[in-house]
């Protein structure tokens, strides 16, 4: 398991480097200033090119992503040209909400979808399996954004249940897990969760029909397990597959959804994202890019030891 | 009659209980904190250091309510034109003999928010911040934003106690007005900021202590920052001591909150988790007032308008073609039509009533007729249309509604024998082109660009798009404008001392480019903003910037 490990950490170096290269040059392909954000456009073109070596960009790119690179080696990913704040510290700031709307999100998308995954799958063909099926596709075929809006519109402006935008009374800063706190998570964890909902119903009805119609589950029934015990190898043949599946979905989600993040001015890396891209926040950009990178790149990395951990096949594979 | 007296008792025992905690909750109630939770446009908070970020609506949150400049707008009047008044300085003349030379008298009695008083001394030290790159303090990232809304100004020193010396590298009489733009921070708040950073070296220090100070800001504006978490929300108090009796806010905290998105601002204005909403989105207009809210606008300095090539081989080089457009327009049909009344109907760059806007011989209005015969009589016709090709974008600041607008434009000068092709980009390659020129091969072949402007000052608003020698890479004369006339009036303009001449020859200047038809002249946006009725005292002048001090909320 070990060797897998290693092996596993390994392939993750030439990931990073590329993810690194990638982002750096498509955020410096993208037409525009960089520094838009400090230098509007009536600026004379002295003032341009003093700013413009100021901030090293009069630099040629390979030397500008080399001194990006080995300073984000050493954790520094420089400071935002919008903000002048660093972009380590905007990015984790960002990311931490992220986190927390997607793990309320993967909750409750997750559960449904599991639920009503192995729901249709046992009762393949039933109206309980039409009626999932539905919900599954309605999950993923319904604009995110689109929800979020119409929900904003019944439990906020309607209704006034629930707040339309923002992190907490006070901010994100103050955050708190109680009502006061979590009722503003309730809508945008709803809107996120229906796609992983809807793709996680898909997926596990599918094993769980395919599961049932192999040759062992018969010959567990004839040897007299009951039901719950034949249930459970279901499920342990099924988890592979299926913790790939929320591990990837999880990975999007904690990337942030520019969308979901804007419509409810939720401030996460996906309104962060929103931000540094209409700013031309170069720095700002590319470090919230790598850090998500990143994050997608270990993510599934545990994912696979996961997988390994439980199915040795695979570590053999 | 037992139940009826229990009923009775239990009713005065309810009503004794009631007086007593009215009695306890309404000292409570009269000294309850007013809040005001304003919802922007911008994504994130301006930056707070002083000089903001994210244009004039920056200015308008974080500049004008924390920070003083030596000059200010005067925002108090929602039908006169908003015009530069007094602000930290108190008086200001021009040197007879050397007229790049500005002696400033400095309000007395003024202090910053850390109680440190505001002197020469500060002047010179933010001078230095933008102009001084030896200053300890100086700052590039503050510099873009700052020197570029006064191009002349090189240095200022300390007379005494309370009078500067300001210098600009040729005379210009725009220098108290573009002075607007610079605003005053306390030095030794940043002085104290900068001893305890920590860095390489002073450069490194004094990026730290900016940091900081963006964080716990000291100005000496009628607004103090309270309360900062970055991209979320900035809270401001009331400041007392401000010098200004009359302007000390009515309200005693702000809270501005960042909504980049108009349904989620919306949705949060009708939700009461604001109490006013910039912009909102148009086509909820009706939502919102039907609830009760008020819609507030007014005419801003802002055009909209197609600026022309005038190079040669130009269609527009005939100024029967160029006064033909602007008579092709019905820009009244496109007010009430698809901007829902959000607009102002624009004649030149300055509309009737304010100082600079002359008076123009062309009338810029709706003239089918007129229109046609013109283009006819420069050789175009039904069967006989001018190309031309337009740059813009999908969206974009101050852009409004870019696609349908032009598309009106488009389909309106097809009337006038007109045929329009439009050449969509994404906003910040339009803005960089802008910078570039017609002749750039960004241009893409077009012959006209639509990027609005802030017409705030003369520079902005007149100079920097009608002088010959404002061309790229220069400055925003993108399609080469040289006109003589033009030159002359810019440069009497600029060396006319006395601010009433200084007007007069600037509305010379904006009646010579309507005369000219230099632009096609469409819309002024009118800063539209949803109001809770709870919201008081709230006076919109013709301006980017609005004055939060006289707000107050209802209980």
């Amino acid at each position: 398991m070990l060797v897998y490990i290693a092996r596993r950490l390994v392939y993750v170096i030439p990931i990073v480097v590329s993810v690194a290269l990638v982002c750096f040059m498509l955020v410096h392909i993208t037409p525009g200033d960089p520094l838009v954000a400090v230098l509007p456009a009536d600026a004379s073109q002295e003032l341009a090119a003093q700013l413009r070596a100021a901030y090293g960009f009069d630099r040629p790119l390979p030397v500008q992503f080399g001194l990006w690179l080995w300073k984000a080696l050493h954790g520094d990913l420089g400071n935002s040209i919008a903000t002048g704040r660093p972009v380590l510290s905007e990015v984790l700031r960002a990311v931490g909400n992220t986190v927390t709307l997607a793990i309320a999100a993967a909750i409750i998308g997750f559960s449904f979808g599991l639920l009503f995954g192995l729901l249709a799958g046992y009762f393949r063909d039933s109206w309980i399996d039409k009626v999932s099926t539905s919900i599954a596709i309605a999950g993923v075929s319904v604009p995110h954004y689109w929800l979020g809006m119409v929900l904003v519109i019944i439990f906020s402006v309607q209704l006034n249940w629930l707040p339309a935008v923002g992190a907490g009374p006070g901010g994100s800063g103050q955050w708190g897990w109680d009502w006061a706190h979590l009722k503003y998570l309730v809508l945008p964890a709803i809107t996120t969760s229906v796609i992983p909902m809807g793709i996680v119903t898909r997926t596990v009805r599918a094993l769980t029909g395919d599961i049932l119609s192999q040759d062992f589950v018969e010959a567990l029934r004839a040897k007299g397990l009951r039901e719950t015990q034949v249930f459970r190898h279901v499920l342990k043949n099924a988890a592979p597959t299926a913790l790939a599946v929320m591990g990837l979905q999880l990975g999007y989600m904690l990337g942030g959804s520019i969308l979901i993040e804007t419509v409810f001015s939720w401030p996460g890396s996906g309104l962060l994202l929103n931000s540094a891209i209409f700013q031309r926040d170069l720095p700002l950009l590319q470090g919230t890019i790598l850090v998500l990178a990143l994050f997608f790149v270990f993510l599934n990395l545990v994912v696979d030891i996961a997988q390994a951990a439980i199915d040795p096949r695979i570590k053999r594979a | 009659m037992r139940t009826s007296l229990l009923t009775s008792g239990r009713t005065a025992t309810a009503l004794t209980m009631l007086a007593m905690a009215s009695t306890v909750a309404l000292p409570y109630r009269a000294n309850a904190e007013t809040v005001l939770r304003i919802g922007m446009t911008a994504a994130d908070i301006p930056r707070t250091l002083g000089q903001p970020d994210q244009g004039f609506e920056g200015n308008r949150f974080t500049g004008l309510t924390m920070y003083d400049a030596l000059t200010m707008w005067d925002l108090s009047s929602a039908t006169k034109a908003s015009v530069v008044i007094p602000g930290l300085a108190t008086d200001w003349k021009v040197d007879e003999a050397d007229k790049t030379k500005w002696t400033f008298k400095l309000r007395p009695g003024v202090t910053f928010h850390d109680g440190t008083p505001f002197n020469a001394d500060a002047v010179v030290w933010n001078v230095d911040k933008v102009l001084n790159k030896e200053a300890p303090q100086f700052d590039a990232s503050q510099v873009g934003v700052t020197a570029s809304r006064m191009p002349t100004l090189v240095s200022a020193k300390k007379i005494d106690d309370m009078t500067v010396e300001l210098t600009t590298k040729e005379p210009d009489s725009f220098l108290p007005i573009n002075l607007t733009n610079l605003f005053m921070v306390s030095p030794s708040k940043w002085q104290v900021l900068y001893e305890r950073a920590e860095g390489a070296d002073a450069k490194a220090k004094s990026q730290a202590a900016w940091a900081a100070f963006a964080k716990d800001a000291a100005g000496t504006g009628p607004w103090k920052m309270a309360k900062f978490t970055p991209r979320e929300r900035l809270e401001l108090v009331k400041n007392d001591a401000y010098w200004d009796k009359a302007r000390v806010p009515k309200t005693d905290r702000m809270v501005l909150l960042p909504m980049p998105e108009a349904n989620a601002r919306t949705a949060a204005l009708l939700s009461g988790q604001v109490d006013w909403i910039e912009a909102p989105a148009p086509d909820a207009v009706k939502e919102i007032t039907a609830r009760g809210f008020k819609i507030e606008k007014n005419e801003q300095p802002h055009v909209w308008p197609w600026q022309f090539s005038r190079i040669e081989g130009s269609p527009w080089n005939d100024i029967r073609v160029r006064k033909a457009a602007n008579l092709c327009i019905d820009r009244e049909g496109l007010r009430d039509g698809l901007l829902a009344g959000l607009m102002v109907p624009a004649t030149g760059t300055f509309e009737p009533g304010h100082p600079w806007r002359g008076h123009p011989n062309f009338q810029i209005k709706y003239d089918l007729p007129a229109a046609q015969k013109l283009m006819k009589e420069a050789g175009f016709g039904p069967d006989k249309k001018l190309s031309v090709k337009v740059q813009t974008s999908a969206s974009g600041s101050g852009q409004m509604l870019p696609l349908p607008m032009n598309e009106y434009l488009q389909q309106a000068l097809a009337e006038c024998y007109f045929d329009v092709k439009l050449d969509v980009i994404e906003w910040n390659t339009l803005f960089t082109n802008w910078r570039r020129g017609v002749k750039d091969p960004s241009a893409n072949g077009s012959n006209a660009t639509n990027v609005t402007y802030a017409a705030m000052d003369p520079f902005f608003a007149l100079v920097r798009f009608l002088q010959s020698s404002m061309a790229p890479p220069v400055s925003n004369n993108w399609g080469y404008i040289n006109n003589p006339k033009f030159d002359e009036l810019v440069k009497k303009a600029r060396t006319t001392f006395n601010a009433e001449e200084r007007d007069k020859a600037l509305a010379d200047l904006n009646a010579a480019s309507i005369d000219d038809a230099a632009f096609l002249y469409v819309a002024h946006d009118v800063g539209p903003r949803a109001l809770s009725p709870k919201v008081k005292g709230f006076v919109q002048p013709k301006s980017w910037f609005v004055d939060f001090s006289p707000v107050s909320i209802a209980p």
